[in-house]
């Protein structure tokens, strides 16, 4: 049970990090979740989350933004107490082909995905430090292990978040901090209910379970990877994909 | 040199020395201590003192190198 310990999900307020988010509560721990502009959702969620009976809160927060980020976090250690575990799941797409893909458009993807995640964890790192227990999983993503037309900026972002966990489980795996991801395939969320049909269907016809993922299905990999009995798994990446990518 | 006496002291107990064997122009790697050592003690420090050390871009190989720090700190 993770009863007594502060965990931030970043973009936590809807999809897969609203999942996150319920999960880490159900086990106890004090939940702030970072959202970048739903406040109806960080509303409804943070209502949700309170009614596990943990404390919870959310923050406007753009990751993507050095200062904003660090300033959010000390907020957090302060009214939540010192963050011990971290789930970097804030993301956003900027879909299109390599040839009409704009500059803007490859870094705003990035800066968010990429970036962000690594504000959020040299923000955190000393508190996780300190108290020789801290668990970070950043949710990365299949399509960072298979490439996808259409979407090489996200790709390269995410293919990026598992150099950089593999890079912090290395420095502070004898500091009793384990960094990990999870990668998802595809999910039932607003992100990909954006897709065309014909782009659904034909990612269906890809999975071998036969069925798109729910949230939940991710936020369980993620509460077994930050519970205590996974304490020796550090630098992994686990695919939450009905076999899509293996 | 208050500060730099503390700062032998807390790497004392750190490393398990006698605090005698240390000296201002003793480095890091003298003591074997990693890069990831050195932020450890500086988080003890931070505590020992009550400050907060800001640690980026800072070039740190000696017990002296760190007492500076600390006495920025303090100013």
């Amino acid at each position: 049970m993770l009863n007594g310990k502060t965990a931030i999900v970043t973009g936590g307020v809807r999809g897969i990090g609203r999942a996150i988010a319920l999960e880490l509560a159900r086990q106890g721990a004090d939940v702030a979740v970072f959202y970048a502009g739903n406040q109806a959702a960080a509303e409804q969620t943070v209502a949700q989350l309170l009614e596990t009976g943990v404390k919870a809160k959310a923050w406007q927060c753009d990751v993507s933004d050095f200062e904003a980020s660090k300033r959010c976090v000390e907020e957090v250690a302060k009214e939540l107490g010192p963050v011990q575990i971290l789930i970097n799941n804030a993301g956003i797409t900027r879909d299109g082909l390599m040839l009409t893909m704009s500059e803007e458009d490859y870094d705003r993807v990035l800066d968010v995905n990429l970036k962000g995640a690594f504000h959020m964890m040299k923000h955190c790192y000393s508190q996780m430090m300190r108290k020789r227990w801290g668990r970070v999983v950043n949710i990365t993503s299949v399509v960072g292990l298979m490439g996808n037309a259409g979407q090489a900026n996200y790709a390269a972002a995410k293919a990026g978040l598992v150099g950089l966990t593999k890079s912090m489980a290395r420095e502070l795996a004898g500091r009793g901090v384990t960094c990990n991801a999870v990668a998802p395939g595809y999910i039932d969320t607003d992100m990909t209910g954006q897709l065309p049909e014909k782009a659904k269907e034909a990612l269906m016809a890809q999975i071998p379970a036969k069925r798109i993922g729910r949230p939940e299905d991710v936020a369980r990999a993620v509460a077994f990877l930050v519970s205590d009995e996974a304490g020796y798994i550090t630098g992994e990446v686990l695919r939450v994909d009905g076999g899509l990518a293996m | 040199m208050e500060v730099l006496e503390k700062v032998i002291k807390v790497l004392a107990e750190y490393k398990e020395v006698d605090a005698s064997t240390i000296t201002a122009d003793t480095t890091f790697e003298e003591l074997e201590l990693d890069s990831l050592d050195t932020v450890d003690l500086v988080m003890e420090l931070e505590n020992e003192f009550g400050i907060t050390i800001e640690m980026e871009d800072q070039k740190l190989s000696t017990v002296g190198d760190i007492a500076a720090l600390v006495e920025k700190s303090l100013a």
